[in-house]
């Protein structure tokens, strides 16, 4: 089901949570709400969910005002970001809990029940832990299982809040292409929240970047890497190096093959990928000096300084793969001469 | 005995700590038990059974129960209202549910027994409206253990629902549960066993009360004579056997009883998966 | 700026009940209102009983029944049974607790039961130990009569009744503290090569003052307001073996209601003065 947010504002006392918020989310998307901590992404999701309510502005979901719903009547799915599974229910009457406690009328019988849990549980492949309590369960494995429990009402709409916050690095890997494969196989509308740029990057079909309450960005996850809004989202995402462009920085970028006109004033942005480096032929003319090098994996992470004219010195991160660095034979110290491919343009 | 710690001053503080409690403890309490002994099997049976005793018996027991009842509801009620709820005078509120531990018992004896004694503010009110007496009946002890029993129930609850962890709440309502199914299914069985130990706590400290019962209860043997009062009465008779036969008894109930709920609140915990 | 227009950062925000956990208006204040009825009945009711009942004959009926002798010989000889029970179980308190949470042995959890006996124990029953042990018929009873020592029925009966009494209090309040605590930080300042003495006096002191406090309020409140127990092994001697609960009584017994609520009055007061001082040193520990 689409969601639709129009002029969502939010404070508390007088802090500003979320301030004037426009977004649509088409269905069957996977979208991340991204952006670091206190920039207002979980309250604007507890606001969708409806367990937050909104000073000003309205949720519609697939086309209907829900703004006023109460949580339990909206429809939604929310996995919380410690699970908040019911410690004194087993996973199976954790699982259950929404049929049970649906009004007589609606109330699915035990048969029904029964299966539909044992369904689910095997969706997550958890079955048999059916009669364990959350205590005993790993964190992957709550995980799961509040996922679980969340699509048992069969919402219209997955909320999940910092999914893969309280779990392991190598667990988090694992789930998050789980959970894009489950959501390409139940294609229902998702929302997670993250502060990991990579995990939205990684996951989401759709990312919406927040900062101090306002949206500055929204695209998919490409669309945001290579076109950046604005200096925070450029920032934000990926790794980037930073000039604060000055007046004699106008030497060094014409040799790096930047055009130059209308820097004044300008920032410049440049990921490490679109810095090119070989070893210097002229020593006369070479400003950059090889420091130090991390093997990233597949990837080296090069570092270098750049010795300013006012002998300041100040370093530049160019990263390449691994055997194309090998063929370059570089060593500490050594000059290099750099070539920046792409920049992109802040005020 | 063994060390296992770089730490000065194990000797001197265990054997000072060993010595102290079987001093001021363990020696006083074992002589009930040896004295105790000294009796016969009959001499003891006919005290026990002696109908006065019996009724006492009858007496502390079902007053505590009802009292620690009363108190483990409305003291609920009270731990809810001051963790959940802010309102004008609430921290005045939360300093004074100790007052009944702060309180010596002989005062809050009097001061009860001058409230619900017909002439008394409440007692008056009671009488002319309900046309129940409440002081010199067993009513009386109940009113007076309900208010020594407050501090417990609300003290073991209140931390519980203090960290009780809210979202299990949240996911509740998420998943459609109503108001009353997320206090009866979600809230209620986290906070139980706490309230459980509450109501035990309240309920030992009844059996045992004496100060701020004696005032109110009006002692007439078979009605409303607490097994306390008893007690002191035989030792006023100079009956040390009496007295000592019906100590031991009350004191082995009392652990037996405090036993059973212990066992129900590890059977509880266990089956909600808290252990 | 002042305090009105800082922010309020959103950590604080943490104790506003979120929408979903907010019980409906007529639900709340239904309770609020069961509850506040509830403690002003049991608890403000009888407070405001004391001190209408103490000054109901005037301010100078009041003092004449304090400056009476056997008032004052009550107040002189609660007064000396605190002074002498609570250091005692404050000393035991502090070893007891040194013993138990920085030291493994067998047994442990035995002593630990036995500390907390007391608390489970009738009043009137602690009472009776001690008369079984000294009184007249008691085990050393023959022995002391040789001697002419009066235990029982006497001053040394209401201390002793007094200690097993408050045995807990102390250590009750410093055994999860410094559980809790560790013995990281003594551990580091022996290791800097202070004494044992000192590492206590500078490490743990320090750590457990306001705990250790908090445990010599609530102890020294029941040695003064004991009654029970002190009723069984005092013998109700006027003027001479009768503590402030027991005079008290007598004086309620006797009719003399004026008399009975301005020793009350006394004890209701300690009790006030003891929840303001308990409150402001669980604010002080909550805001450490």
């Amino acid at each position: 089901m689409s969601i639709l947010l129009s002029n969502i504002s939010k404070k508390f006392g007088t802090f500003t949570a979320l301030d004037n918020i426009n977004l649509e989310i088409p269905e069957g998307e996977l979208v991340a709400l991204l952006g670091p901590s206190g920039c207002g992404k979980t309250t604007l999701l507890r606001i969708i969910a409806g367990l937050e309510s909104t000073d000003q502005g309205r949720v519609l979901i697939s086309g209907q005002d829900r703004t006023d719903h109460d949580v339990s009547q909206r429809g939604i799915g929310f996995v919380f970001q410690h699970y908040a599974l019911f410690r004194h229910m087993t996973v199976f009457e954790n699982v259950a809990f929404g049929l049970r406690v649906k009004p007589r009328r609606e109330r699915p019988n035990n048969d029904f029940i029964t299966k539909k849990v044992h369904a689910l549980l095997e969706l997550v492949q958890l079955d048999w832990l059916h009669d364990r309590y959350p205590d005993q369960l790993s964190g992957g494995q709550r995980q799961r299982i509040a996922l679980a429990r969340a699509l048992a009402v069969e919402p219209s709409v997955l909320l999940l809040d910092e999914p893969f916050g309280a779990l392991d690095a190598s667990v988090r890997k694992d789930l998050r292409q789980w959970l894009r494969n489950l959501h390409h196989d139940l294609n229902v509308t998702s929302i997670f929240v993250t502060h990991d740029q990579e995990e939205a990057m990684e996951v989401a079909s759709q990312v919406v970047v927040l900062n101090h309450g306002r949206i500055e960005q929204q695209g998919s996850p490409g669309d945001i890497y290579d076109h950046p809004a604005n200096a925070f989202v450029s920032r934000f995402i990926g790794h980037t190096n930073i000039f604060d462009l000055e007046e004699h920085d106008a030497d060094w970028l014409q040799t790096a093959g930047l055009p130059t006109a209308n820097w004044q004033g300008k920032i410049a942005h440049v990921r490490p990928h679109d810095i090119v480096i070989e070893k210097s032929t002229s020593h006369s003319d070479a400003f950059v000096t090889l420091k130090d090098w991390q093997h990233l994996g597949s990837l080296i992470r090069i570092e270098l300084v750049k010795s300013g004219s006012h002998g300041s010195a100040a370093s530049v991160y160019a990263e390449m793969p691994n055997d194309q660095f090998r063929r370059l034979h570089l060593k500490k110290g050594d000059k290099v001469d750099l070539r920046i491919r792409h920049a992109h343009w802040f005020h | 005995m063994a060390r296992s710690s770089i730490m000065p001053g194990f000797r001197p503080t265990i054997g000072f700590t060993v010595a102290y409690v079987c001093l001021v403890v363990l020696i006083p309490l074992s002589t009930l038990v040896f004295r105790s002994f000294q009796l016969s099997w009959d001499d003891y049976v006919h005290i026990i059974t002696n109908q006065r005793v019996l009724s006492s018996f009858r007496v502390s027991f079902s007053t505590s129960l009802i009292a620690a009842l009363v108190a483990s509801f409305f003291g609920f009620i009270v731990a809810w209202v001051l963790v959940r709820y802010s309102f004008f005078g609430k921290r005045f509120f939360h300093a004074l549910i100790d007052f009944p531990f702060a309180l010596p018992t002989a005062v809050a004896g009097i001061v009860l027994a001058t409230i619900f004694q017909p002439s008394g503010f409440l007692g008056k009110l009671l009488i002319d409206v309900f046309g129940v007496q409440v002081a010199f009946k067993p009513l009386g002890i109940v009113m007076a253990l309900i208010f020594i029993s407050i501090p417990f129930v609300v003290r073991t609850v209140e931390p519980v629902l203090l960290e009780f962890e809210s979202s299990m709440e949240e996911a509740a309502s998420s998943l459609g549960a109503t108001r009353w199914q997320v206090f009866g299914k979600i809230i209620f069985p986290n906070v139980f066993p706490a309230l459980l130990t509450g109501f035990a706590l309240a309920f030992a400290r009844g059996v045992g009360e004496y100060g701020s019962v004696i005032f109110i209860a009006g002692n007439l043997p078979y009605v409303s004579e607490i097994v306390p009062l008893l007690i002191v009465t035989k030792l006023e008779q100079f009956d040390i056997e009496g007295a000592t036969a019906i100590a031991l008894t009350m004191l082995v109930i009392s652990f037996l009883l405090l036993l059973l709920i212990n066992m129900l609140q590890y059977w509880v915990r266990k089956r909600s998966g808290q252990l | 700026m002042n305090a009105m227009t800082q922010p309020v950062s959103p950590a604080k925000l943490v104790e506003r009940q979120p929408l979903a956990l907010q019980d409906a208006d007529w639900v709340r204040w239904s309770l609020i209102a069961i509850a506040v009825s509830f403690i002003s009945l049991f608890i403000c009711l009888p407070l405001g009983l004391v001190i209408f009942k103490a000054f109901s004959k005037g301010v100078a009926a009041y003092w004449a029944a304090l400056s009476e002798p056997d008032a004052l010989a009550a107040i002189k000889l609660t007064v000396l049974t605190a002074l002498v029970t609570v250091p005692l179980n404050t000393v035991f308190g502090v070893a007891a607790a040194w013993a138990i949470t920085r030291f493994e042995f067998k047994g442990k959890s035995l002593l630990t039961t036995l500390i907390d006996l007391p608390f489970s124990v009738s009043p009137v029953i602690s009472g009776l130990i001690f008369v079984l042990v000294f009184g007249a018929e008691g085990w050393v009873g023959d022995w002391l009569i040789e001697r002419d020592i009066k235990i029982i029925f006497a001053i040394p009966g209401i201390m002793l009744a007094t200690l097993f009494i408050t045995f807990p209090f102390v250590a009750r309040q410093l055994i999860p503290l410094m559980q809790e605590m560790g013995n990281q930080e003594e551990e580091a300042a022996l290791s800097l090569g202070a004494s044992g003495w000192k590492t206590f006096w500078a490490v743990t002191v320090p750590n457990i003052k306001w705990a250790l406090l908090y445990g010599v309020l609530l102890c020294n409140a029941r040695a003064m307001g004991e009654f029970g127990a002190v009723s069984v092994v005092s013998g109700h001697i006027r003027g001479l073996t009768n503590t402030l609960p027991l005079h008290v009584e007598v004086n309620y017994n006797e009719y003399n209601i004026v008399g009975a609520f301005a020793g009350a009055s006394i004890l209701a007061a300690l009790a006030v003065v003891t929840l303001i001082l308990k409150t402001a040193l669980e604010w002080r520990q909550a805001n450490r």
